[in-house]
């Protein structure tokens, strides 16, 4: 009888609590170590570029931006930002400034959510409370100016929808303060823990080639030492007038990506406050009667890099061609190069430290060839929070949680 | 990379291609048939050192348009090649996975939704369909009724 080596493989998905969309990794492992990894996606594939060869150009906005519940203002605004190409539209001012504002929240509430789930996962759920706490009044500032928390819909083609009323800057400016002292806090607090550079330096590393062959974007490559930012390189909307900096870290492991997030936070709250204190008076919109036929690129820097949008147009009242790049159709198959080497309790931890957009439901299973053991969800979140209190342990960090105190 | 020096960078390539579109604020489109689109994908990648974005694959009645999208991220100018591939029966076109690894899922997602070939690809499974999609039928193909 022919005799073949099997390989234990580890299923992580189809569904996965670190993701928020369905998403399947097959992880062959040899003993603790993972040597090789295989992605499925698409399980549930929406169709939406064909969908907006259906709808008129000011339709589009609002289908784009539910490409991603947490990017649902960078999808819209690539979006708008190429058809503002073909059209060769001049914006007002204020618009300019509206769409730095609405924008930047979104990073500062999805940093602040990834570094809540981050925490979660190695088992250190005091972060987690406190991050998404600190991040409520984020969504609420969203809420008051679009309307909604999620899926705001504020920009269309020739400017914005809805304005910043000038009589909430004080109270959005006042909430801003209290958002940068808390995250302060926050990050003074992971950045000083031992127990969290003991256990993330090192994991997950992606090198500076590996990211250039893969092509990463946002802080996925930032924190691998590649200094780019579309606000900076192709500086859209109002970045161009605002005083800030590009952070980036060139360790390339999971605590360099962490670093980068919470950094940027920081940058996001300054450009907030200074595109506020500008904010030229004016109209938010301008109207487009129609899109002449042509092709354009728009590109925005969303919470997880760059959302490319590719939009032609053969000068009717819909799109004949609209392709979109979300951040993660890049950031998610590096995992080639950051994964295999790694331990099994460490994967989760790396795979969430690109911050993958999908979402909900969970399940997640180890099957081991030779012994049919299964590994869930939990018994895998255990290895990880396990690992974490080892570390504690030899470093002779306290045991006691801060919420027993 | 500043603007002039890829301008003049870019007439290296210049017997490759049927045309350049120089478009306002720094859009470059680079006109060439299929056979020379790997020629040209490799320059902008390996000589040039641009920052590969995506490939956009476009239904265009007599033809398919592949467009390989690059970013120069020093002064935000986007190059684009755009391919065209005029079999329309048998359309196919040379891989770039095997130089560019983030090439693997869009070229395996437009074979999925448009039927195009790469030749020399790596891994051509199915990324965007489901294995009981039936074959032959292409979605994003104009025929395909919306």
């Amino acid at each position: 009888m022919k005799k073949t080596l099997r390989k234990p493989v580890l299923a992580v998905g189809p569904f996965h609590p670190l993701q928020e969309e369905m998403e399947f990794f097959q992880l062959t492992v040899d003993g603790e170590i993972v040597t090789d990894i295989d992605v499925r996606i698409s399980y549930n594939h929406r169709g939406i570029e064909k969908l907006s060869e259906t709808l008129q150009f000011d339709q589009v906005p609002f289908l784009v931006s539910r490409v991603c519940g947490i990017c649902s203002a960078s999808h819209p605004l690539a979006y708008v930002q190429a058809v503002e190409e073909i059209a060769g539209v001049k914006l007002p001012e204020r618009a300019r400034y509206v769409r730095v504002i609405i924008n930047e929240l979104e990073r500062i509430h999805s940093h602040l959510l990834w570094a809540g789930l981050a925490g979660h996962f190695l088992g250190y759920d005091t972060v987690f409370m406190w991050a998404w706490k600190y991040r409520e009044p984020v969504l609420d500032l969203l809420e008051a100016i679009t309307g909604n928390r999620n899926n705001y819909g504020n920009v269309r083609v020739g400017g914005c929808r809805e304005d910043v009323p000038n009589e909430i800057i004080p109270k959005i400016l006042k909430e801003l303060d209290e958002i940068e002292r808390k995250t302060e806090m926050l990050t003074k607090a992971v950045l000083d823990d031992p127990v969290l550079h003991a256990r993330l330096k090192g994991v997950g590393v992606l090198s500076k080639a590996d990211a250039v062959g893969y092509a990463v974007v946002g802080p996925t490559a930032r924190g691998s030492g590649i200094a780019i930012d579309v606000r900076r390189d192709d500086p859209y909307a109002a970045y161009g007038d605002l005083d800030w900096k590009v952070i980036t870290q060139t360790e390339g492991d999971v605590f360099a990506k962490a670093v980068v997030r919470l950094l940027e936070t920081f940058e996001s709250i300054k450009m907030v406050r200074q595109a506020l204190r500008r904010l030229p008076d004016g109209p938010v919109a301008v109207e487009v009667k129609e899109i002449p036929p042509g092709e354009g690129c728009g590109h925005a820097e969303a919470p997880r890099g760059e959302t490319f949008h590719y939009v032609r147009s053969d000068g009717g009242n819909r799109p004949i061609r609209h392709k979109i790049r979300a951040p993660s159709y890049v950031n998610v198959p590096s995992f080639k190069a950051s994964c295999i080497g790694q331990h099994i309790a460490d994967v989760t931890l790396t795979l969430a430290a690109v911050d993958p957009c999908y979402s909900c439901t969970e399940r997640l299973a180890v099957v081991d060839g030779h012994s049919n053991i299964i590994h869930d969800y939990e018994s895998l979140l255990q290895l990880s929070r396990e690992k974490t209190a080892r570390i504690k342990k030899e470093l002779g960090a306290p045991e006691f949680k801060l919420e027993d105190l | 990379m500043k603007q002039e020096e890829l301008n003049n960078r870019l007439a290296e390539i210049r017997d490759k291609l049927i045309g350049i579109e120089q478009k306002p604020n720094r859009r470059i489109f680079l006109l060439c048939e299929c056979e020379n689109s790997y020629a040209v994908n490799k320059f902008l990648f390996e000589g040039l050192g641009l920052r590969f974005v995506i490939v956009t694959g476009i239904d265009s009645e007599d033809c398919f348009e592949i467009l390989y999208h690059y970013a120069n991220d020093e002064t935000g100018c986007f190059v684009s090649i755009k391919a065209f591939i005029r079999d329309r029966e048998h359309p196919e076109i040379e891989s770039i996975t095997p130089m560019l690894p983030a090439g693997e899922w869009i070229e395996r997602e437009i074979h999925d939704i448009l039927g195009i070939g790469f030749r020399n690809h790596p891994n051509m499974r199915r990324l965007i369909l489901s294995d009981d999609w039936p074959e032959g039928v292409y979605p994003l193909r104009k025929e395909v009724k919306k």
